[in-house]
């Protein structure tokens, strides 16, 4: 994993709600074709941080700077380009797919690529349909967002991503919302994904997901990173006290 | 025949007209007008600007805490002693849509408020500017959610019209006034130009359910 090209530097991230210090200087680096999973407790900042790669929240400091140039320092003011530029990187696939409901499924996916890219609308419903293809919901097309299932919902929420053709794909809990027998379908998506080479970024709390498919593991508790290493590392020997107990909450939710 | 009834048929058409070429259109001149500066106001309103939101909040409880009356009357006859003289149909053109606008204005901040934060989220990161995805997403969600309120707003102002009575604008109710004035019968003629308003209301409150309709195509129920 440390031989792909740098995709992505974050150095010192920091970030407060009020008096709430969520992110205390941190480093995330991700590099091209890789998969990094963020973990940890509620409130630990993977959130944030995951939403401040996608200029959906600002940080108070640090630098983030993107593989082609793009550079960003957040101890001054965020320049409006500068936040249109980052989301030119990345595209987050929500909790709760948050798929425009006015619009059908393949307006959903054609919206960006059509209205940000200018891409010809031709080209843009002949690669949607082909994305939409690839996730099975070909014959879903030209129904509206909510008579899908949260399953299917949550895959036009990723392909309205991978429309938008970005560097990077950014996972927020992607299963989180969904009924369990439905998180297979969306998890094997992703993996898929993975396999082919896109770089994600994934905040979830599926280690068997995080084991098949992560190349890095970042634990994170309290705004900090606790630490990171490979999966089979992460999981069968964490360093750290606090990552043992997490990882044994999560596994064995009864205690036994 | 009886003189009533006669009364009655042969101040029909006259009454019809003032509807059809005073009430009416300058309802819709009003509405339309007044919905474009509501949007605007909202707009303003939701502003991070303080100056535009503050501004924005005072035209509206301006104009929500005084009465439309005063507000016609202070246009058609008070501005003429300051020098600026206005014809009694600009006039009313004018004090409606400034009505409709302050009011319009809050249904419209609330509609957009009601839109979840992730579709705004959701907008961003397909990479949408803070000018396109009002545009793209939010606005056509809260278009759905205001048409209740906005056709009460529609519905008040197709009565409130009879106010430009006052300032001697040809409408309905003018009409209705003046021939109850000449034939004295004024019970008739009221009634009459009440039974006309409302099925104008009738009529043009339909329009709202076929609104609904097409708007609520998308929504689980």
């Amino acid at each position: 994993m440390s031989h792909g090209e740098l995709l992505l530097q974050a150095r010192g991230l920091s970030k407060s709600f009020g008096d709430l210090q969520v992110l205390r200087s941190i480093d995330l680096t991700v590099r091209k074709g890789t998969v990094t999973v963020l973990m940890g407790p509620s409130g630990s900042g993977k959130t944030t941080v995951l939403r401040s790669l996608n200029g959906l929240e600002t940080p108070d400091g640090g630098t983030i700077e993107f593989a082609g140039g793009l550079s960003l320092d957040f101890s001054k003011p965020l320049k409006k380009a500068g936040r249109l530029a980052m989301r030119d990187q990345s595209a987050m696939v929500f909790q709760q797919h948050n798929l425009f409901p006015h619009r059908t499924v393949l307006e959903n996916v054609i919206e960006g690529p059509i209205q940000v890219q200018r891409v010809p609308k031709t080209q843009a419903v002949a690669q949607a349909e082909a994305l939409l293809d690839r996730v099975g919901l070909s014959d879903k097309k030209d129904v509206h967002p909510f008579q899908l299932s949260g399953g299917q919902q949550q895959r036009v929420g990723i392909v309205r991503a991978l429309a938008m053709k970005p560097s990077l794909l950014l996972f927020d809990e992607p299963t989180s919302a969904l009924d369990p027998e439905l998180v297979g379908d969306v998890l094997s998506v992703i993996k898929e994904l993975a396999d082919e080479g896109w770089t994600m970024v994934v905040v979830t709390h599926e280690v068997t997901f995080a084991r098949a498919v992560a190349d890095e593991v970042v634990f994170m508790d309290g705004g900090v990173v606790v630490e990171r290493s490979a999966p089979k590392e992460m999981f069968s020997n964490p360093r750290h006290d606090r990552t043992r107990k997490f990882l044994d909450r999560i596994l064995n939710p009864l205690g036994d | 025949m009886n003189d009533e009834a006669q009364l009655l048929l042969d101040s029909f058409w006259p009454i019809l007209r003032g509807g059809l070429t005073g009430t009416i259109p300058l309802t819709l001149a009003s509405f339309a007008i007044g919905l474009a500066l509501a949007l605007v106001v909202a707009l303003m309103r939701l502003s991070k600007n303080r100056i535009l939101s503050g501004l924005a909040r005072f035209y509206v409880s301006l104009i929500r805490g005084t009465p439309l009356l005063v507000q016609l009357f202070i246009i058609f006859y008070g501005l003429p002693s300051i020098g600026v003289l206005i014809d009694p149909w600009p006039s009313a053109v004018i004090a409606f849509s400034l009505n409709v606008g302050g009011y319009a204005a809050e249904i419209i901040r609330a509609a957009i408020l009601s839109v979840p934060r992730g579709q705004w989220e959701a907008a961003y990161t397909i990479g949408m500017s803070d000018r396109r995805a009002p545009v793209r997403v939010i606005l056509p969600q809260a278009a759905r959610v205001s048409v209740p309120p906005l056709s009460n707003t529609f519905i008040s102002l197709v009565k409130d019209t009879s106010l430009a009575s006052v300032i001697l604008v040809t409408e309905l109710f003018r009409e209705a006034q003046q021939i109850a004035a000449f034939s004295q019968e004024f019970m008739l003629l009221y009634a009459e130009a009440a039974a006309v308003y409302w099925v104008f209301c009738l009529v043009l409150s339909s329009g709202q359910s076929v609104l609904e309709k097409r708007l609520d195509r998308y929504v689980a129920r």
